[in-house]
């Protein structure tokens, strides 16, 4: 892929934009409530498109690409069942409590509601996974680059990491949420030409499907496995997934799709920073309209890819292989850019790509700054200093935040194994957190000592269940059965979603049994924190537009109106 | 008070429209055998330019999309909170 000087000219706009943005927001930084809440003034739009886009990180618009080529259509389940219903569910049910509390963070609010050691355990783990998460994608970004376009890894990573380093030290959360916003348009319209061309070029749907089907044969699975989300879910060995819908439906669907879209602060930041409750409530359900409908925006671009690939001679384009002989799936979407835009749409599409990058990092860098400084420094190092301090400390953490994450990346190119492994000891961590919020939202008995409990003993049912089951065709070692293999899963996908049910389930289990054996707060202290004891949030007296509780439901209803669309 | 973000956002796909609209125009039509013959530049160009004229156009007619922690209400209320809590040192106003 070769970029001429308009390609260059307007990667060129684009990054003097972001940075312009970073220094007009300077002079509004005064306080640490400035730079890491946005001052508590943002509106349900701005802050809902970043919600969205803090989350659209390279990894997801390469990824979901990839997984459009390797899985087909049943990709959508981790936006139709994998997000839209936890996003309504955290606007509908849970904001109130992350708002109403005045908490600074998710792990603030788990002060308030359970103790310090919980908060403790999230804040630190959270701090630790946010860093090397941005240093892992850094990496993939750095690879991706050198393949595509030739760039030297070590420049482009270091050009990227200072980018987003200057413009959130400036301006803060309020200049990562201007950016995602900008960035989430520029996606959008970076990539809606290609879906626009790859579709026209197979010949519509339609077209699509016929070649698909193509594709789903050659590969051993009946016609439609490539263009149908559900007919082809009712066991494990007849789709490419390798997983059930009851596995699916349950892991993706429900704990690892609410464990992350309602407890993860990468993404509750965005919301905690609204102007009031009401657009705190709305911001997750304003982000899930786009989501709902992102499936077409990076899904169809990879299906294309891979149906073109089966007619290669005919189309002239094809994925590449892995030196294992296996298709390269993450090269489908740099590819399909290369492939549909001439030069100057190239340079949006490329920019585009490198926006995606930018907007999910500075998400991980403003999480990472705001839970340093509130939960770990001015809690365990030095409480009761001055605004200022904070949030020179804010800035502080922003610089050495970014520093570990540009390591990290560097430590991966040696050392690949050593990323795998933090990868899958985060997935641990993360996979039992949604029952700990949902029984301390929802119980009042819910007890610290039981959230900590159980948090603990759901790390450890994932870190078992890894060690006893293995993926098909996979060896012992990082890909679990160190314990010796009781199960073999279809997939890894399979083997992770399963993993994420029983972590869930202990931590459930095990929550409550401590809570009944220990003594829970007295009610005085819950006001505000648990559903029972909290005035309800009201959105009557507003448009219907602007309630949450109508438009969630909306929303959900298209969304079982798309799924059964492509059944 | 405040920067409006459609402000910037306007700018910039007006500039990007229009330096899609001007290669559009100057480009040999070869380089758009691999768009199936179709000009995206200067028609994507041309969806750019008239979305960030719409979004200039909001921005000037609407109120800033920000402001300093001392101007929002909720704001405000989480930096009393945090001197009451002995989180922060209280600090004069006019710092």
């Amino acid at each position: 892929m070769t970029l001429t000087f308009v390609d260059w000219s307007i990667m060129l706009i684009y990054f003097l934009f972001v940075l312009g943005i970073g220094i007009a927001l300077k002079r509004y930084m005064k306080t640490s409530t400035d730079f890491f809440l946005s001052g508590r003034s943002i509106p349900a739009w701005v802050a809902g498109l970043a919600f969205l886009s803090a989350n659209l990180g390279a990894q997801e618009v390469i990824g979901m690409g990839a997984s459009g080529a390797k899985y087909g259509i049943a990709t959508s389940h981790f936006y139709w069942i994998g997000a839209v219903p936890a996003m309504i569910f955290l606007g509908v049910f849970m904001m109130p409590f992350y708002y109403g509390s005045r908490a600074r963070s998710v792990p603030e609010y788990l002060k308030l509601r359970f103790d310090e050691k919980t908060r403790g355990l999230n804040a630190i783990s959270f701090a630790i996974m946010t860093v090397f998460s941005s240093g892992i994608s850094l990496y993939a970004v750095g690879l991706l680059l050198q393949a595509i376009l030739g760039w030297d890894f070590t420049v482009s990573i270091l050009v990227s990491a200072v980018i987003v380093l200057v413009y959130v030290f400036l301006g803060g959360l309020t200049s990562a949420i201007y950016n995602e916003v900008l960035q989430f348009f520029l996606i959008v319209f970076g990539f809606a030409p290609l879906v626009i061309l790859g579709l026209i070029d197979v010949g519509g749907w339609s077209g699509l499907q016929s070649r698909l089907a193509t594709v789903a044969t050659a590969n051993g699975y009946g016609a439609g496995a490539w263009s149908d989300s559900w007919s082809y879910m009712g066991t494990a060995s007849s789709n490419p997934m390798g997983i059930e819908w009851f596995g699916l439906a349950m892991g993706l669907g429900f704990v690892l799709s609410f464990g992350y879209w309602c407890t993860d602060f990468l993404v509750v930041q965005r919301a905690m920073a609204a102007d009031s409750m009401t657009s705190a409530r709305r911001t997750p359900i304003i982000a899930s309209v786009p989501k709902m409908l992102f499936p077409f925006l990076v899904i169809l671009p990879g299906m294309i890819a891979i149906a073109l690939t089966y007619q290669a001679g005919k189309s002239g384009f094809a994925l590449p292989h892995k030196p294992d002989g296996t298709f390269n799936y993450d090269m489908a979407v740099p590819l399909m850019l290369g492939h549909y835009f001439p030069t100057g749409m190239l340079g949006i599409g490329l920019t585009a790509l490198l926006a995606s990058f930018m907007s999910g990092m500075a998400g991980n860098v403003t999480a990472f700054n705001t839970v340093w400084t509130y939960d770990i420094y001015q809690s365990y190092i030095k409480r009761g200093a001055s605004d200022q301090h904070y949030l020179w400390m804010g800035r502080m953490a922003t610089v050495f935040g970014i520093l570990l994450s540009v390591a990290a990346a560097f430590v991966a190119t040696r050392f690949n194994n050593i990323m795998d492994m933090l990868q899958l000891v985060f997935a641990f961590v993360n996979a039992p957190l949604f029952a700990t919020f949902l029984l301390g939202m929802f119980w009042k008995r819910t007890t610290g000592h039981g959230a900590f409990m159980g948090l603990l003993s759901g790390t450890l049912a994932a870190a078992i269940h890894h060690g006893l089951t293995l993926p098909m065709g996979a060896s012992v070692g990082i890909k679990g059965g160190w314990l010796g293999p009781v199960h073999i899963y279809r997939s890894e996908m399979a083997q992770n979603f399963w993993a994420a049910i029983f972590a869930w389930t202990a931590c459930f289990l095990v929550t409550i049994a401590v809570s009944m054996l220990s003594k829970p707060k007295p009610e005085s202290e819950l006001r505000g924190l648990v559903y029972s004891l909290t005035e309800k949030a009201r959105d009557t007296g507003v448009v219907w537009y602007k309630r949450v509780t109508v438009v969630g439901a909306i929303v959900l209803l298209l969304t079982v109106v798309l799924n059964i669309i492509f059944w | 008070m405040g920067l409006d973000i459609r402000i910037p956002i306007g700018l910039m796909f007006a500039l990007l429209g229009f330096v899609l609209v001007f290669a559009g125009l100057i480009m040999n039509s070869a380089v758009y055998q691999r768009s199936l013959g179709i000009n995206v530049n200067l028609w994507w160009g041309l969806v750019l330019l008239v979305f960030g004229a719409v979004m200039l156009v909001l921005g000037a007619r609407g109120r800033a999309t920000v402001r300093p922690t001392d101007e929002s209400l909720e704001g405000r209320k989480t930096e009393e909170r945090e001197h009451q809590l002995g989180l922060e040192k209280e600090t004069t106003s006019d710092e």
